[in-house]
């Protein structure tokens, strides 16, 4: 079963959260192990793999990337596993841009900057994905997932450099 | 493929078990306990004949005979010292690998366990026991204050952990609990619970945090209220951080005006602790008044400090704010901000600190929830909490993983499997294949913790998976499932798909992991997020290359003869170059020479391709592997 199927939802790049919370709390609600302590062990264990697989379900679904990476993946685009080499010559050259950049950034304030950056260039490249997935090109939308893949790295990245940043001046 | 297995040794209940006897709810403290009951979503702590609720974690056997517990234990202490234990839940779950951070400050004789993977024990009073018996005996008298003062048999229990309890010393704190002759309904966490406490007292809904500021250690946990659901969202800590620091300030300051008097003392292990007995008392003064002087005599010789509310606030204040930090910390990993905080719940002594309160209702934008007793709040969460497990209450507890489980991979690199604050119950597979042709083992190495190397992190267990095949490198495909229970306790199970081969193995950490070692794991991965990427990212490109490398040679060795003098020449120059670059520091080189050795080997790779050979070289099927395990 996929994940949009195990929580009753349409398969869909865009999900509005609070229907997916609604979704998954009902379900829990019926299959989290706490519903099951005074049961017999066989139906203790099915809750068990049943929340578990909710859990997954969920998590997978919550993120905007994250789903639209399994939204991909049903749809037959391939990805390569995560922290895999950048394939794409155009994006390498951009990360290796951005990564110089992040680290020439002094200040707490600049780095922020740049993470900012990063979250908004994946703000709209999601927001665009859903046009790629309309016209079914596949190559378009692996680029554009494994462009993501890598700002939510660097956005990461930008953050413990940041963390750095503050608690050194602090 | 289902690999879970449900690991409850001793958990089927009997039937009828429970009928007419209560549920309680206990908080198992490092200094006192609590133990309170729910009824009809009304939780009360219960008290002893003087009325106290707290219980002291003290335990003594006294050379007369017999075991004591609580204020009669602590009143031992002077008399029979090494009879008396306190402060045993810092052992629960650890190995004779831990003893060196806690050997030192215990006065009793200590026995490692039989192996790595047992429990240390203590000698007292003649008799090895371990602190799963000493917990077990704090928890019988708990229940028996329970039993007395509700006048019913007393068998389940919900059972209050830290959030960093790892995985031994949840599975220690079950089995104290067994041996106190209670069923453990659920572990749950500490600030879930005092959530809990809150918010059912007070119906609220929206996003709530917990500040947890012990004598000792530090926590910080984001929740989700929401109709009855209770959604952990995210949680974080720092244990060598605490209300002890404040102590050690105020003692410090003290003992460096008596240097500056002139008075010669010398600090012994007496003077500090009656310098840091006299800090606490006058740190607990200033919290409800503006200053306090305090008379300090070390050998004879009689001292007198004062100190001001605002000199101690500017003490402290460092302390203060790195607990905001962590606390900021927790909400970027929850994607949260603080004004999205409805309200935030204190729990912990050190949180009657009236900077701590100015502090953290300043970040948080309103004044923090005081109206429970710190003290108090994480058992009456713990008894709401088992009054809805065993009478159906609508209450339901999400709760999630504080700290990340994975594999080690080639190079000593973690694989993460199970991010951190990934609710549980769960179960998660990743597949991983073989580094060289022919490979029949696996090492499987569990780590947990959030920095990039192994090395950084804490091991868990090791097991190997035989008989795999032989294959040609990368062939094979090895699933590993990590599944984490409701009680927070782990399960990992490995099989090679291609042919069935399988091995489940029910991970039992060699050694506990302390609260404090996880706390401190989290805290540092922070600080050396950035290092750790990069040691990571070379590490990465180096296992690469090193694999087209292999590759490479064991495609000259079948089809060499494809090449001529001229083609051969080229390859071995590039191999050359990639074999230097590997052995230097430069990620940037080695991925350059990398994709250049690759390019020179494409005419090579498709002439093979044509010859019909099935394995194609280098290029996509190489590169399109997923991660690799270590031989």
């Amino acid at each position: 079963m996929n994940h949009f199927a195990r929580l009753g939802l349409p398969a869909a790049l865009d999900l509005e959260p609070a229907a997916l919370d609604r979704a998954y709390f009902a379900l829990q609600r019926q299959w989290h192990p706490d519903r099951f302590v005074a049961k017999p062990p066989e139906e203790r264990a099915k809750a068990s793999t049943e929340a578990a697989a909710l859990n997954d379900a969920y998590r997978t679904l919550k993120d905007p990337l994250s789903r639209a990476v399994y939204f991909a993946e049903l749809k037959g685009v391939e990805l390569p596993a995560d922290g895999k080499t950048i394939d794409d010559p155009e994006l390498l050259m951009e990360a290796m841009e951005a990564r110089e950049e992040l680290h020439e950034a002094g200040s707490a304030e600049a780095v922020h900057a740049l993470a900012a950056k990063a979250r908004e260039d994946m703000k709209n490249s999601l927001a665009r994905l859903g046009s790629l997935f309309l016209r079914d090109d596949k190559p378009a939308i692996r680029k554009a997932l494994l462009r993501l893949r890598y700002l939510d790295k660097f956005a990461e990245e930008a953050r413990a450099r940041r963390m750095n940043l503050e608690r050194s001046s602090a | 493929m289902t690999l879970l297995e449900i690991h409850e040794p001793g958990e089927t209940p009997l039937p009828h078990a429970g009928e007419g006897s209560l549920a309680v709810g206990i908080d198992l403290g490092t200094t006192n306990s609590v133990v309170a009951i729910a009824r009809e979503g009304k939780p009360a702590a219960l008290h002893d004949e003087t009325g106290k609720a707290m219980v002291p974690s003290v335990v003594a056997y006294p050379s007369s005979g017999g075991v004591l517990v609580g204020d009669e234990a602590r009143l031992l202490m002077p008399q029979e010292p090494r009879n008396v234990v306190a402060s045993v839940k810092r052992l629960m779950g650890r190995g004779a690998a831990d003893l060196h951070t806690v050997a030192g400050v215990l006065p009793y004789e200590i026995e490692p366990g039989s192996g790595e993977t047992d429990m240390v024990k203590l000698r007292i009073a003649g008799k090895a026991r371990s602190p799963v018996e000493i917990s077990a005996e704090i928890l019988k008298a708990l229940r028996k204050r329970a039993e007395e003062a509700l006048d019913k048999h007393v068998e389940r229990a919900v059972i209050t952990v830290p959030a960093y309890f790892d995985d031994a010393a949840r599975t220690a704190t079950r089995d104290a609990a067994r041996v106190a002759g209670f069923e453990v309904l659920r572990l749950v966490n500490e600030p879930t619970a005092a959530a809990l406490a809150y918010g059912l007292d007070k119906g609220s809904e929206g996003l709530y945090a917990v500040y947890d500021l012990g004598g000792g250690t530090f926590d910080f946990s984001l929740l989700r209220l929401e109709k009855g659901v209770f959604q952990v969202l995210a949680t974080g800590g720092d244990t060598a951080l605490g209300g002890d620091d404040f102590d050690r300030a105020i003692a410090e300051r003290m003992l460096a005006e008596r240097k500056k008097d002139g008075l010669d003392d010398q600090v012994d292990e007496a003077a500090v602790k009656a310098a840091l007995a006299l800090a606490r008392h006058m740190k607990e003064q200033l919290s409800d008044r503006d200053q306090t002087s305090g008379r300090l005599e070390l050998l004879a010789v009689p001292s007198f400090h004062a100190l001001t509310r605002a000199e101690f606030e500017a003490m402290i204040a460092d302390y203060v704010k790195r607990t905001l930090g962590i606390a900021r910390n927790v909400l970027a990993d929850a994607n949260m901000t603080a004004a999205e905080v409805q309200g935030v719940v204190l729990v912990g002594g050190s949180t009657r600190v009236p900077l701590v309160r100015i502090e953290v209702a300043r970040m948080i934008g309103k004044p923090p929830l005081t109206d429970i007793d710190p003290d108090e709040v994480v058992a009456l969460g713990a008894a709401l909490q088992a009054e809805a497990l065993t009478g159906g209450g609508d209450t339901l507890l999400l709760d999630v993983t504080p700290l990340s489980l994975g594999l080690e991979t080639m190079g000593g690199i973690v694989e993460k499997v199970v991010p951190r604050n990934t609710p549980i119950p769960v179960q998660l597979a990743q597949d991983f294949t073989t580094y060289q042709d022919g490979q029949t083992a696996m090492a499987i190495h569990v780590v947990q913790g959030e920095r990039e190397m192994v090395a950084d992190c804490r091991s868990l267990a090791r097991f190997e998976l035989l008989g795999i095949p032989p294959m040609t490198a990368g062939a094979a495909r090895i699933r590993v499932s990590f599944a984490v229970d409701a009680d927070g306790l782990l399960t990992v199970s490995a099989e090679e798909r291609t042919t069935g081969v399988q091995q489940r193995i029910e991970v039992k950490p060699s050694y506990g992991l302390s609260h404090e070692d996880m706390a401190d794991m989290l805290y540092d991965s922070l600080e050396n997020a950035e290092a750790d990427m990069t040691a990571r990212l070379l590490t990465e490109a180096r296992v690469e290359a090193r694999r087209s490398l292999l590759a490479l040679d064991a495609a000259l060795a079948k089809d060499g003869a494809l090449l001529d003098a001229a083609e051969r020449a080229a390859l071995d120059q590039g191999r050359a170059r990639l074999e230097s670059a590997i052995a230097g520091e430069d990620r940037d080189e080695i991925n350059a020479a990398a994709e250049a050795l690759e390019t020179l080997s494409k005419p090579f790779a498709e002439r093979r391709m044509d010859r019909g050979i099935r394995e194609a070289l280098a290029g996509k099927s190489v590169n399109e592997l997923e991660s690799r395990v270590g031989e």
